[in-house]
């Protein structure tokens, strides 16, 4: 009967699968037929809402909303009959319901086969959390499952279940896992006799070791033994868990996993015996192969890469790194593609490594031919990071020819990554800058259309600020633009620089004046309106450069075409310079059209581009470019400070012109998304509209400075939360958006903005949120936070979303602030004076002397400083009146030590704060966010 | 960590999808065709792993796929799991599809969706293996057959011919 029914109702919906329609109506009548037997009167036997609930995961796989049916489908979770529970929670898992009220019955329906001591039972609800894995869950169930993950008597498969389930809670809600007695049995289990168990505890200790390695340090002795017996024995010991001649390959990965959590061993026992490891499997590789079939060579390799990448992790063993490198340079020429893949991907890490660098560039031809010959684009990807990866000075000049040759049949979809890396190695390594000037010019020619913005702004700024490669830049440019037909981006860069530097090449009669605004203007009417606008600048630039082609220039400028044109910023630019070129006298042209300043010297706007399609931890040499930018670029001496250009401010010598209210528009390049001119445009990322911060955000901000929790913003619609922990250089955020409304938010789209002085030294990573938040409900986005550097900004928190018909828009401060890195130092006074001494020089002392806000209570500013994140020192100032307190900032890059003194004075109402830290811009920021707490 | 396990065949029709990390139902929907897209267009017989689509996508994220007969199996993981142990799992689950159903087809997965959930679950729970011992999933599996047929004695479920 059963079976009949299966073939019937799929069969049908399979058949009539042919036509959309048909299978929609029928879709819809079977759905309704499902409702009015749910509804009716009539109660529903177990077997036939177990039949219906089925019928309806069906429906669902093939692509179609179900609304109904979890209710019977939580009825069934209490059902006594194995079947019937086991399709109730099967539904459940698939089509998770965020409805309170059914949470609750779902939640004591699990409670109660947790209970039951079933291991049946226990694993039915064991598998429901892990796939829901919902805050709720983690609430109910965290505390509990622990105990039956160590229990003497737990079944092992119950085992094995318990310890994903509080993986997976650990994950969606670590808060909620508290450490505790448990943590030492769970590291046990590393021992126990069950390998499926062993497997499962593994993965689990593998994440919680990544946030409390200090909790589980044991297990690294544990594994490597654990390794160790895997690796010697013979393949028949692990009976089923050797898998086509591999002993235990599973579990063999997750250990090798789980000691990449940390460093090598310090004990010479433990790392003699893990060297050991490491070696037999780099043996092994070397053997013949116990069977032809795939499966052994996958199970065998999985082995040896994750062995690799441990080699590569610790980073400490020349003799074993070279070794890992020759076995990646034989995977790089082996028949089966996989392989070719993932030796490409490991030797990318290899390649950083001070060790393996020299080795990993000795493939260099075979990585170039992988890029010419691999017939997939997965592959080729994997070359053109490793090239990136194995590029120095040595090899730039090769490399970056190759890369730049691929780019012709390059796949669409990496082309816009392989121009970004062109244009940084080109950068980075370019000793010769005319080299760089071709480099990009034949990135344009080839691939203009994937040029981004920020690629052509950084070869301004380069030949902007490099006076030796201005009259090279202006011939090449010159020389491109002869070409019938160019791209518009060559155009903009060509404009920009003949605007610039074009007098340097005009003594040629090849190139005089008329002959360079005769070559950009045939071009004029090809291009976009941002271009023109562009060009016209370039063309009063022109005016100021060479007097005799003003006439001509005036003319165009006068033209019907421009005078009168549609676009309001071509007409406005065209009635402006054509009466600036009437009225004003030589000196005040050559003062408003006077070259550019250098632009100052920061993280390359390239580089910040690639990070983000890459995201940050792909672009691992970013000190290290940062440093060898910084000497390539600026040469000796340090580069002007960031003056506006006389030409994108209304200066008062345009003022004096008279040319009215309107200000003068920028001569520079035209703004490329709206707003400010280029100097403003190289620099700010061109996001989308971003609403001004909510009025009140900043006291919001202050009272979060010395506290984790609480509400960050409300107002009638939406309510944000934050619940967050700091450990050092890291912390992470929960972030809480509720809905007070009951309509849904549509496209909601939380983003985090850091400006582009806060981004290289604070990383925030997230995933983003589901868009729809139902009404009443809360949706919980967690942020990972690295402190990279000291930082004064905050970042900003964009909401954006759709509330009934309306567009939503809200800005606040995100409430990351330098001290929330602090770890208290505790010492004793005269420690505490030593160190005040050493601290001496002016730059790192801050004082601020402020009127008290709040009542100044003792307890009260006790509580506040040791919020601010440093130790309270008692009995260290001799004046007991006075607070003093010592930490620690913790970046990733350094620590930075800090000493504060706080002295109130009660009949003035006044505070006098001190701060001393080893670095100006330190002491400055913690003196100011703390100042706004008393 | 798994993301998501997603079976189809030839022509893009989802007969198995499984998703540990939530998404609203229309994402999953669009997961699902934007990933058939992707694995569509490569030719056999070249690497097993590629970069995700838009929706779970981003350097962190691989498609790891085998495409048997009329069907793909496709695994979407994150950097932390090995991309030829995941490949190996893959062989597992067909495996013992293949021993649970007899020579597993299409229409196995359709007939008997539920029955290839739990085989699932027997071997990935939450997104992290759970079981890769065959044996051991396979003895599971038939303990559970062996429940379902004291309860509904009745009605015998055996393959359709």
């Amino acid at each position: 009967m059963l079976v009949q029914f299966f073939q019937r109702t799929h069969y049908s919906l399979l058949l009539l699968g042919k036509s959309k329609e048909a299978e929609i109506k029928r879709i819809n009548k079977e759905l309704a037929n499902i409702r009015s037997k749910f509804k009716g009167d009539k109660a529903l036997d177990g077997y036939s809402k177990k039949k219906y609930v089925c019928k309806l995961l069906f429906i669902f796989l093939l692509g179609h909303d179900i609304d109904f049916g979890h209710m019977e489908a939580v009825n069934l979770l209490s059902s006594n009959r194995y079947t019937e529970k086991q399709i109730g929670y099967l539904f459940i898992s698939v089509l998770v319901n965020s409805n309170s009220e059914l949470i609750r019955l779902i939640n004591n329906a699990i409670k109660n086969d947790l209970a039951s001591r079933n291991p049946t039972f226990m694993g039915l609800a064991l598998h429901c959390i892990a796939s829901v894995g919902s805050r709720e869950m983690a609430e109910a169930f965290a505390g509990e499952i622990p105990k039956v993950l160590v229990a003497g008597d737990t079944m092992d498969s119950v085992k094995q279940s318990a310890a994903l389930c509080l993986l997976r809670l650990y994950r969606t809600s670590p808060d909620l896992v508290p450490m505790g007695d448990w943590t030492s049995r769970v590291v046990h289990l590393l021992n126990d006799q069950h390998l499926g168990v062993v497997t499962a505890a593994t993965s689990l200790i593998t994440t919680l070791a990544q946030k409390n390695p200090e909790e589980f340090k044991t297990s690294v002795s544990l594994a490597v033994s654990r390794l160790s017996r895997i690796v010697t024995s013979a393949s028949t010991d692990l009976q089923d868990y050797t898998y086509y001649f591999v002993p235990a390959p599973w579990l063999s990965v997750k250990l090798l996993r789980l000691l990449q959590c940390y460093p090598p061993p310090e004990d010479p026992a433990v790392r003699g015996r893990l060297t050991e490891c490491l070696e037999t499997i780099l043996n092994k590789a070397q053997e013949p192969p116990k069977s032809k079939k795939v499966q052994h060579s996958n199970a065998k390799n999985a082995v040896l890469f994750e062995a690799i990448s441990l080699i590569i992790h610790h980073d400490s063993e020349p003799n074993l790194l070279v070794r890992a490198c020759n076995q990646l340079g034989q995977f790089l020429q082996h028949r089966e593609t996989n392989l070719r893949y993932l030796a490409l991907e490991s030797m990318c890490t290899l390649a950083s490594s001070e060790f393996s660098h020299e080795a990993v560039k000795t493939h260099i031809e075979t990585v170039i031919n992988a890029l010419k010959t691999e017939r997939d684009v997965s592959v080729r990807q994997r070359a053109v990071d490793l090239l990136y990866a194995m590029c120095d000075r040595s090899n730039a000049p090769q490399i970056v020819a190759e890369m730049l040759s691929y780019l012709e049949t390059a796949d669409y979809s990496i082309r816009e990554e392989i121009v970004l890396k062109v244009a940084i190695l080109a950068e980075k390594y370019a000793v010769d800058y005319t080299w760089y000037v071709d480099t990009i010019l034949n990135l344009i020619r080839i691939a203009g259309d994937y040029v981004s913005e920020e690629v052509w702004y950084r070869v301004i700024q380069i030949v902007i600020n490099r006076d030796d490669v201005q009259g090279y830049a202006a011939k090449t440019v010159f020389e491109a633009l002869q070409a019938p037909a160019c791209h518009e981006n060559l155009v903009k860069v060509g404009g920009y620089i003949l605007g610039e530097f074009g007098n340097l090449i005009a003594g040629d009669p090849r190139s005089s004046p008329l002959i360079q605004f005769n070559l950009l203007h045939s071009k004029f009417h090809l291009c976009s309106v941002p271009t023109r606008a562009l060009l016209l600048s370039t063309y009063i630039k022109f005016v100021n450069l060479f007097p005799e082609v003003k006439p001509t220039i005036q003319d165009v400028l006068r033209s019907d075409s421009q005078l009168r044109n549609a676009d309001v910023e071509l007409q406005q630019r065209a009635v402006e310079y054509l009466r600036l070129s009437t009225v004003a006298s030589t000196d005040i042209l050559a003062t408003v059209l006077e070259e550019m300043p250098p632009f100052p010297e920061r993280e390359s706007s390239i580089l910040a581009k690639l990070k983000k399609k890459k995201g940050p931890s792909t672009v691992t040499d970013l000190e290290d470019t940062k440093r060898e930018r910084s000497v390539d670029v600026n040469g000796g001496p340090e580069p002007a400070p960031a003056s506006t250009s006389a030409m994108s401010t209304p200066s008062p010598s345009a003022d004096l012109l008279g040319l009215g209210a309107a200000p003068p528009a920028p001569a520079g390049p035209p703004p490329s998304s709206g707003g400010g001119g280029l100097l403003v445009d190289v620099f700010s990322d061109s996001a989308s509209v971003v609403a001004p911060l909510a009025p009140g955000s900043e006291d919001n901000f202050a009272r979060f400075v010395c506290k984790n929790n609480g509400v960050l913003f409300e107002n009638q619609l939406l309510q944000i939360g934050l619940k967050s922990e700091f450990r050092q250089n890291l912390g992470r955020m929960f972030i809480f958006y509720g809905n007070k409304t009951s309509t849904q938010f549509l496209n909601f789209t939380p983003t985090l903005i850091c400006s582009d002085e806060l981004q290289p030294n604070l990383n925030l990573q997230t995933k983003p949120v589901d868009p729809t938040v139902e009404g009443g409900a809360q949706v919980q986005q967690v942020v990972n936070i690295e402190c990279v550097s000291d930082f004064t900004e905050a970042p900003v928190l964009n909401i954006q979303f759709r509330y009934g018909g309306t567009f939503q828009n809200v800005s606040v401060q995100l409430p990351i602030t330098l001290n929330k890195f602090f770890q208290p130092t505790e010492m004793a006074s005269q420690d505490f004076f030593q160190r005040w001494k050493q601290l001496s020089n002016p730059q790192q002392e801050v004082q601020n002397i402020f009127k008290a806000k709040h009542p100044m209570d003792t307890e009260v500013t006790k509580a506040k400083i040791i919020g601010f994140g440093s130790a309270l020192l008692e009995e260290v100032d001799p004046n007991p009146a006075n607070f003093v307190g010592a930490g620690i900032i913790h970046t990733k890059t350094t620590q930075i030590g800090c000493l504060l003194r706080l002295e109130p004075n009660l009949q003035a109402q006044m505070y006098r704060l001190t701060l001393r830290t080893s670095k100006e811009a330190v002491s400055q920021r913690l003196c100011e966010l703390l100042s706004a707490q008393f | 960590m798994i993301q998501a396990i997603l079976v189809f065949n030839n022509h893009g029709k989802p007969r198995l999808v499984r998703f540990y990390q939530r998404f609203p139902e229309e994402i999953q929907q669009q997961i699902v065709r934007e990933t058939f897209h992707l694995v569509l267009k490569r030719d056999d017989n070249i690497c097993n792993f590629l970069e995700g689509g838009s929706l779970i996508g981003g350097s962190d994220y691989k498609l790891i796929y085998r495409h048997y007969a009329t069907l793909y199996f496709v695994f979407c993981v994150d950097s932390s799991e090995s991309e030829l142990g995941i490949l190996d799992l893959i062989q597992v689950f067909v495996e013992t599809l293949d021993k649970c159903f007899e020579n597993v087809c299409e229409l196995d997965l359709i007939f008997h969706m539920d029955k290839v959930h739990y085989i699932l679950q027997e071997v990935v729970m939450g997104g992290m293996v759970l079981e890769t011992n065959m044996n051991e999933i396979v003895a599971q599996i038939e303990a559970q057959n062996r429940l379902e047929k004291s309860e509904v004695n009745r009605v015998l479920l055996c393959r359709p011919g």
